[in-house]
């Protein structure tokens, strides 16, 4: 799938470039599902980027592990989920000398996940590549009762916490790498306006 | 601008360059508290001229019996440092501005590393606190030509994460390493003589740093150049002088402009140009290469102006 271009809106919905590669810099990569077609360009464009970088792939029912693999990342590691993979990427954040580039690519919510775990082990946003591609889910948190929902293809939803019907916003948290959720029918209980599919 | 009116409390030669000057309330009043790195505005009316220099505050931001700056004699600069020196005495009254911060801790990082040439060791002697306090991870290096030059050492605490670069006993500051090991979120933060923040910034550009983690700050004094004059919306003309400044000659005639550093580092005194004949001598770190091209704004307290005529939005 090729990259996703959203269309324009508020400041906080995060927009995400093309990957560029930083030479054999060393490099932490996170991808999930589609994400990995990104990092196949981005070796193919460079080949050196792989020199010395740890990879992580998140299939998710996705086919381009070998193909991942055969690109010749200094570490290579799957895992089925982004949760299974978090001790991992902390201890690589944690590990991580300044000069590492961090590539993420994949869905919205594995990118802002990641992104939040890195901003908090102090690495300026500035300094966090990613590019979106695949689906076009969201990881949305309801801002009443503050669980998040994982993949939201649906405007409004109903949360899987507290069962309120939401409106998906658009407005991004950096800290929990989630959109915010808000109560569609709080003024007219009952009253929802029709679901829609959430377009890019 | 809001100043205080501060009596002199101390004057302390720490080498045969640098003075530390502290500044209390004459009524004993506690003053604003700030944080590490910021700067207040000092004034001193010389002769016929009212000069306004930015020093760091040395002493610990979360003390108000009093402010502490160190300053460096300039022989050659435009005077200001040389009041300081020769004129400014224990008792007298002088009249600074309340502190300013543009150059504060990033304290979302995870480690500091402050990077301090010569007289820019200041800023970090009150970041020091700060951090100590905080009980945050640091590193301090201080470069200094000599060991009789470095007039920090006698204001630096004995600590190991401080590390004095003497260059002349061969112990020069080696940036590679200091920037090459640094673990995941870390910031740096560089004061002192341009070439040593182009120095860290290219060693960073190098290593792959991300620009928002280097941080630097520079005071620039106003360089002298030819005379020039400025025309205001009104017509009215303003002759600025050889070694002032177009900030100070535009005070001297009266004209409002709000200003913060007097350096070309804040932005406050950001001036729009409606018409340009000739070129903009740009001196400043605010305005942006695409805009320094444009000519269409102008630094008035660093930047001055050569050709035909430049007329101000003021």
């Amino acid at each position: 799938m090729p990259r996703t271009e959203f269309s324009p809106s508020i400041a906080t919905r995060p927009v995400y470039a093309a990957l560029k590669a930083h030479g054999s810099a060393p490099a932490l990569m996170l991808a999930d599902a589609e994400g990995a077609e990104a990092l196949i360009e981005l070796a193919a464009a460079d080949p050196a980027v792989m020199d010395r970088a740890h990879l992580i792939y998140i299939p998710a029912g996705a086919a381009h592990g070998p193909r991942l693999r055969e690109l010749g990342a200094k570490m290579y590691h799957e895992a089925p989920s982004f949760s299974a993979a978090l001790e991992r990427y902390r201890k690589a954040l944690l590990d991580a000398k300044m000069g590492t580039q961090l590539y993420l690519a994949g869905t919205e919510g594995l990118i802002g996940q990641a992104a939040a775990e890195a901003l908090a082990a102090g690495l300026p946003a500035d300094a966090i590549q990613s590019e979106h591609r695949g689906s076009i889910a969201r990881r949305m948190q309801c801002v009443h009762c503050k669980g998040v929902t994982e993949d939201v293809t649906t405007d409004p939803f109903v949360c899987s916490h507290c069962g309120l019907t939401l409106f998906v916003r658009d407005h991004f948290s950096r800290r929990l790498g989630a959109f915010q959720g808000v109560c569609v029918d709080a003024e007219t209980p009952g009253i929802v306006p029709e679901m829609k599919e959430i377009k890019a | 601008m809001s100043a205080l009116e501060l009596r002199v409390a101390a004057v302390e030669p720490l080498s045969p360059l640098v003075t530390r000057f502290r500044f209390e309330d004459p009524a004993g009043a506690t003053l604003p508290l700030f944080s590490g790195g910021a700067h207040i505005v000092v004034e001193m009316p010389d002769e016929d001229t009212l000069r306004r220099n930015a020093y760091s505050l040395i002493s610990d931001p979360l003390d108000g019996s009093g402010y502490e700056i160190a300053v460096r004699r300039e022989d050659a600069g435009r005077g200001g440092s040389r009041f300081m020196h020769a004129r400014v005495k224990p008792g007298d009254t002088m009249r600074v501005t309340l502190p300013i911060n543009l150059f504060s801790l990033d304290l979302r990082a995870k480690k500091h590393v402050l990077i301090g040439g010569g007289i820019g060791i200041t800023p970090f002697l009150a970041q020091l606190r700060q951090l100590q306090r905080l009980q945050m991870p640091f590193e301090l290096h201080y470069a200094a030509r000599s060991r009789a030059e470095a007039a920090g050492l006698a204001l630096l605490p004995d600590l190991p994460q401080i590390h004095v670069h003497i260059s002349d006993e061969g112990n020069r500051m080696d940036l590679g390493a200091i920037l090459g090991s640094q673990p995941l979120g870390t910031h740096i933060y560089t004061c002192g003589p341009e070439g040593l923040i182009a120095a860290v910034d290219e060693t960073g550009a190098r290593l792959g740093w991300p620009k928002g983690a280097l941080h630097s700050e520079a005071f620039l004094a106003p360089p002298p150049g030819t005379p020039f004059t400025v025309t205001l919306k009104s017509g009215r003309k303003i002759e600025v002088g050889a070694h002032q400044s177009l900030l100070e000659a535009l005070e001297a005639a009266e004209v409002e402009v709000d200003w913060s550093c007097r350096g070309g580092a804040c932005g406050r005194c950001e001036t729009g140009v409606s018409s340009c004949h000739g070129r903009i001598e740009h001196h400043d770190h605010w305005l942006s290469d695409e805009e320094k091209a444009a000519q269409t704004k102008i630094m008035p307290c660093v930047s001055r102006f050569t050709g035909e005529s430049l007329t101000l939005d003021l």
